[in-house]
């Protein structure tokens, strides 16, 4: 089963743990709704419209209302280094939560007593806190954008907003930027590098170049890295090696993008429409 | 050849990555020091006042070590009580700025201005913002939903409605494009 970790920005959502369904559009955990439009609950939607399409159960969700401050990602990690060793989760998504380097590290430990460990992937707020933490190894995926990389790349900053201007964030440089990451142990596993062209490296750089469907729009879209992140987290959990699912889900994102006719003003949710189809064509293919 | 190894300065092994989400707030006098003290520790903050590393070469001889990430909410805290720091640093490498550089993608219609790992774009025609993506913190999305759609004149600033780093690079790239689309 897929377990994903994230905050709804809403301070009035209350902390949740449980599965998640699609209603009318909107993600419902526990009873309580949360729109799709970016963040988490895009990942939780994209997630959930590809499980469905393959057969599997939908996601589980530990959620809580955070804006910014801080203290709903606090709760959450103290719920989750509590409970998560009694469960049984394939894979688990870390998403949007306050980076905290104490509360990081207790994760880490609470993941390190569960019976099974399961497939680790981090996006935005987790993987910066995965990062500072110095932990980044212990992760089978990040899925940075190009000025993520950039600071996964920056052995001296501890957040994206104080990357050094000498590494520059142009998609041109990614393999330089992928090779230092990895120097600096400031890398996962592997890393699924958003962007223009999307691409799956490790520590010996580049494996995959990930181009087709390519929507220049994409990247102004907020939640289409959320929606990709989801899409491999459900790869993942329903059986998938992690660098197949990363590849597997930038042609899936990138389709369903495709699929969706985007203008820089294009809404997430319609992308999240394409992706049962999507995912399809590209299982489809990749049979054929 | 290791890209970029001559400039290799810290590595994992020597980072102490205990406090790499903490920072500095330098003040010019210990006055101010203790005043934003009282302010922040009644605001609920976790923060420690303390000797400056010998890096900081500013100010008095007290800093406030603060929760760094959330930075743009301490600062406008700290700012509605009459104080503005002298400096705002991390603390793992109190030399380093904030991005100052910025990637501008023109698509025609839309233009979109990227600062760090926050992008904004907005409509020429209608001078309307229409996505904000990046950013990892839990104010992005919060941010995306109070943003888009609204008038970039009129919508709410990312400063006033916004809490961590996340939110001052997008402030920052707020301001970018203000100022580009005044000039057209």
């Amino acid at each position: 089963m897929l377990a994903v970790v994230g905050t709804i920005p809403d301070p009035g959502f209350p902390l949740v743990a449980d599965s998640v369904t699609m209603e009318c559009g909107v993600i419902s955990v526990d009873g309580h709704r949360a729109s799709v439009n970016r963040g988490t609950p895009a990942l939780l939607a994209a997630a959930a419209r590809a499980l469905e399409a393959l057969g599997q159960p939908p996601p589980f969700a530990y959620l809580v209302g955070d804006t910014g401050r801080g203290d709903g990602s606090r709760r959450l990690y103290e719920y989750i280094c509590g409970h998560l060793e009694r469960e049984n989760h394939r894979t688990v998504a870390l998403h949007y939560m306050q980076p905290d380097v104490e509360w990081h590290r207790r994760f880490m430990l609470a993941i390190g007593r569960m019976a099974q460990p399961p497939t680790l992937v981090a996006d935005a707020g987790f993987m910066y806190a995965a990062k500072m933490s110095g932990q980044s190894q212990a992760y089978d995926l990040f899925t940075p954008d190009i000025g993520e990389m950039a600071f996964l790349a920056d052995e001296a900053a501890p957040h994206p907003f104080y990357t050094r201007g000498f590494i520059l964030h142009e998609e041109d440089r990614v393999e330089d930027l992928i090779a230092r990451a990895y120097t600096h142990q400031n890398a996962a596993q592997y890393l699924l590098v958003k962007g223009r062209q999307d691409y799956l490296a490790d520590r010996d750089g580049i494996q995959a170049v990930i181009d087709s469907h390519t929507e220049e729009a994409m990247e102004a879209i907020g939640g289409t890295g959320d929606t990709l992140t989801g899409v491999v987290a459900a790869l993942s959990a329903g059986g998938m090696k992690i660098a197949d699912a990363a590849v597997a889900a930038a042609k899936v994102n990138r389709l369903a993008g495709f699929h969706a006719h985007p203008t820089p003003g294009t809404q997430v949710d319609e992308i999240i429409r394409q992706i049962p189809r999507a995912l399809d064509e590209i299982l489809d293919d990749a049979k054929a | 050849m290791v890209p970029f190894g001559f400039l290799k300065r810290s590595t994992p092994e020597t980072t102490d990555h205990r406090t790499a989400d903490r920072g500095f707030l330098v003040f010019e006098n210990t006055t101010e020091v203790i005043q934003a003290e009282n302010i922040l520790r009644s605001g609920g903050w976790k923060i420690r006042v303390m000797g400056p590393p010998p890096e900081i070469r500013t100010g008095c001889d007290l800093v406030i070590e603060f929760p760094l990430i959330e930075g743009l909410k301490i600062l406008k805290t700290l700012e509605h009580a009459g104080l503005d720091p002298l400096q705002t640093v991390p603390v793992t490498s109190p030399l380093l700025e904030p991005v100052g550089l910025f990637q501008i993608k023109d698509f025609g219609r839309y233009l979109m201005v990227r600062a760090a790992n926050m992008k904004l774009t907005v409509d020429r025609e209608t001078l309307t913002i229409v996505n904000v993506s990046g950013g990892g913190c839990p104010d992005v999305p919060y941010l995306g939903e109070q943003m888009v759609g609204r008038p970039l004149a009129s919508a709410p600033e990312p400063r006033e409605v916004g809490h961590t780093l996340c939110g001052y690079a997008l402030q920052m790239a707020f301001d970018e494009m203000r100022r580009r689309c005044s000039q057209s």
